[in-house]
């Protein structure tokens, strides 16, 4: 990401980190977090669960910044972020 | 990092607010209602309200089956009727917060008159109302809110009645706070389900969320996901908008913010000040019923 | 319990069937009743609107009947004692929450002051032609309690045992009066509180997280869990188990309405309240209820001093129907005559439960007017004949 500007406090600011958490037999596999999550973590997987839905899969699981949108959009109770405390990184410029 | 959570350990956020034993719902693939419950179950925990004074009622219909799924004192009503038994439940306990949350057809067609009734009491609840645009428990037939030319399975042909504009209908109908967002405007909606509850009055907020199994498949419109990429491209956020000015037609652009907040004497503020005024000091301010006497 | 001496217009007073009901329901601590005006009941909503707010309680004019009876539900699981009060017309729109009523078991009591149907019919005039709407109006199986007072004093009375019994029985009770002891003027006299004894609602003894809300109990009645304390109970009026959770199948149904049936039918000796009189060695029975239970007496004394060994039955209770009671006089009297203000509704009953052992007759008409004793007097001579 790239800013006009550095900020001042950037040395203080921390990315949070999320650690995703799937519950596939929830999944109904609506595709609503897939689609809405701003780093573009998850994708749909090829394997179904007991259902018969696809459930999502993280694929770019490091990227996960415990936004919380997945867990609010999705409409089966199915997903949700922790934050992942231990694994933060320092931003760099 | 990514953790699948097996089955028998699951711990969403959610769950305190959810009734985990009655998980999976009902709810078809990408149906918006699920996502509605979770803005509510968050703006609960976010107000930091004692749950124990929070009871949730809900007519019939999809929506309906939400006093079912939440974990609090819940109550699944008559087709229509969730709006009195609120009201009888508000007067009787006016300590707790007492949230409707029904569909468009239970709440504005069947229940439409106990809605104008009870915004025009100001009635101190909040009514949340999923519109979908269709009856969806019952496989899709037209609505109150059915926009113009939509087709449902009893408008085969395109719907050729007006729907109802239901921020129009609760704000001239007495209503101190009233919003509508789609199930897409999720943190918004969070924020406006907590303004509501907070609100003395009779607050509304109208949540457009997709109905994929219906709506969506008889319009030929996609599935659920396709709806809420349509609210995403289509939505026009217009904070203190006149309701006047925001119908809903046939996949046009949807109009959403929030439209009235206001202040005006609630229905038991205006008993209590009438009879105070007629009996000074011989009438003792009513603020509750007398059931609980095991405390 | 007793009664709360802030509520109990003690007295002797000079009242109407209606007023004397929503003295009745004050004095049984009533503290909530939504209502919708209709002749010819509308006296006991006034009543409440004026006397209501100075002792504690909340009188709302709704929008409907639909609502009226909404409302009562959700204030009777708000924690206090709630009533409606109506007329046909709106009986017929209340019979819909009045199901989610007795669906969800809910204590609370529905007054209907009885006038000529069907539809819009004689709205000013008596009938009794609501017994039958009042046992199967709404739809599905259950079973209701359903009284039936004969005078302004009676009504009083009969609305504060309509609220024990709804208490007791968890479940809405029907006060069935008519336009004439609604309309009719007498003197009542309401006894002091101490001398009123009231059932107190039964609420759980049980924690949070312990407690269902029909829980599976011997004899069927499930306290209550009360609202705001932590429970978090649900209830829905679809078929559900004990933890008021939806159950959508037959077994689940079985249990459920079985349980709304047999609350009744299992203590049909408690709640069934016959008035009997030299029913013993009687040759000829006449029963009747309400108004008519008084109508018919001028018929009964004449027929006594022709000789006739003549008894009479005034049904309080007409809901559970007095079955057991029936039966037995079947087989030991000549004839059993039902009068009532209607075409034969719980005369079909009574039919039913004689099952050809006696003779029996009715004496009906379609409303507007009590019955002329003289019609009931040529029914008990051709009787004996």
């Amino acid at each position: 990401m790239k800013y006009w500007r550095t900020p001042l406090d950037i040395d203080k600011i921390k990315i949070p980190r999320g650690e995703l958490h799937i519950i596939k037999e929830r999944c109904k596999g609506c595709g609503f977090c897939v689609e809405y999550c701003p780093k573009g973590v998850l994708k749909l997987s090829d394997e179904f669960n007991s259902k018969g839905y696809h459930p999502p899969v993280a694929i770019k699981p490091d990227e996960c910044v415990n936004c919380d949108l997945c867990e609010m959009l999705c409409p089966d109770f199915a997903i949700y972020c922790l934050r992942a405390e231990d694994v933060e990184k320092e931003v760099t410029s | 990092m990514i953790t699948e959570v097996a089955q028998q350990k699951q711990e969403h956020p959610m769950e305190k607010l959810l009734r985990m034993d009655r998980i999976p719902h009902i709810w078809c693939p990408t149906c918006g209602i699920g996502t509605t419950v979770t803005a509510l179950a968050v703006a609960l925990e976010q107000l930091e309200l004692d749950l124990d004074n929070v009871a949730v009622v809900s007519g019939i219909g999809c929506t309906g089956r939400v006093a079912g799924y939440m974990k609090l004192d819940s109550f699944h009503t008559t087709h229509g009727r969730a709006i009195p038994f609120a009201f009888g439940l508000h007067v009787a306990r006016p300590d707790m917060k007492v949230i409707v949350f029904s569909g468009d057809g239970d709440l504005i067609s069947i229940g439409g008159n106990h809605f104008i009734h009870t915004a025009r009491r100001n009635v101190d609840i909040t009514v949340i109302c999923v519109n979908n645009f269709i009856y969806a428990m019952t496989g899709g037939q037209v609505a109150p809110t059915t926009p113009l030319t939509a087709k449902s399975s009893t408008s085969p042909y395109g719907n050729y009645e007006h729907p109802f504009n239901l921020p129009l209908l609760a704000a001239s109908s007495g209503a101190v706070y009233v919003a509508r967002w789609t199930a897409l405007h999720i943190r918004r909606l969070t924020t406006a389900f907590k303004e509501a509850i907070s609100k003395r009055g009779f607050s509304f907020v109208e949540v457009i969320a997709p109905c994929s199994t219906l709506y969506a498949r008889l319009n030929k419109l996609g599935d659920g996901l396709d709806l809420m990429k349509f609210y995403h491209d289509n939505s026009i956020i217009k904070h203190g908008a006149d309701p006047k000015d925001i119908d809903i037609e046939y996949q046009s652009k949807i109009t959403v913010g929030k439209f009235v907040d206001i202040e005006k004497p609630t229905f038991l503020d205006c008993l209590n000040n009438r009879n105070k005024e007629v009996f000074g000091d011989k009438y003792k301010i009513y603020g509750g019923g007398n059931g609980h006497n095991r405390d | 319990m007793k009664a709360d001496p802030k509520n109990v217009l003690v007295g002797s007073h000079y009242l109407d069937g209606n007023h004397a009901c929503a003295e009745g329901a004050i004095a049984a601590g009533c503290k909530f009743f939504g209502g919708y005006p209709i002749t010819p009941s509308t006296e006991i909503a006034e009543r409440v609107s004026r006397r209501f707010p100075l002792v504690g309680g909340v009188f709302v004019q709704m929008e409907d009947e639909l609502a009226s009876m909404g409302a009562i539900l959700g204030a009777a699981w708000g924690g206090v004692k709630s009533m409606t009060c109506t007329s046909g017309p709106g009986f017929s729109l209340m019979m819909e929450n009045f199901g989610l009523g007795i669906m969800l078991e809910t204590p609370c009591v529905l007054v209907n002051v009885q006038r000529g149907g069907p539809s819009t019919g004689l709205p000013t005039l008596p009938g009794q032609a609501d017994m039958m709407q009042a046992r199967w109006g709404s739809h599905g199986d259950y079973e209701v309690i359903a009284l039936a007072p004969d005078s302004p004093q009676e009504s009083f009375e009969l609305v504060i045992h309509a609220f024990n019994l709804s208490e007791k029985y968890r479940m809405p009770v029907l006060v069935m009066t008519d336009e004439c002891v609604g309309h009719m003027t007498e003197k009542v006299i309401i006894p002091p509180a101490e001398e009123i004894e009231l059932v107190e609602r039964n609420y759980t003894d049980k924690k949070p997280g312990e407690a269902w809300p029909y829980e599976d109990t011997k004899n069927l009645l499930s306290p209550l869990l009360p609202v705001g304390k932590g429970y978090k109970f649900h209830v829905t009026g679809l078929t559900h188990d004990q933890r008021g959770y939806p159950i959508i199948n037959d077994e689940a149904q079985e249990w459920n309405v079985r349980r709304l049936i047999d609350k009744v039918t299992k203590n049909v000796d408690d709640i069934v309240w016959l008035e009997e009189k030299d029913v013993e060695g009687a040759e000829i029975v006449v029963m009747a209820y309400g108004i008519t239970s008084r109508v018919v007496q001028p018929a009964i004394a004449k027929a006594k001093k022709d000789g006739i060994k003549i008894g009479m039955i005034k049904m309080v209770t007409v809901w559970p129907f007095p079955e057991k009671r029936v039966k037995e006089l079947a087989d030991k009297v000549k004839a059993l005559i039902m009068v009532e203000m209607n075409y034969g509704q719980v005369f079909l009953e009574m039919d039913r439960c004689v099952a050809g052992k006696c003779q029996t007759y009715f004496v009906g008409h379609a409303g507007g007017t009590v019955h002329n004793p003289e019609d009931v007097y040529k029914t008990i001579k051709e009787a004996v004949k």
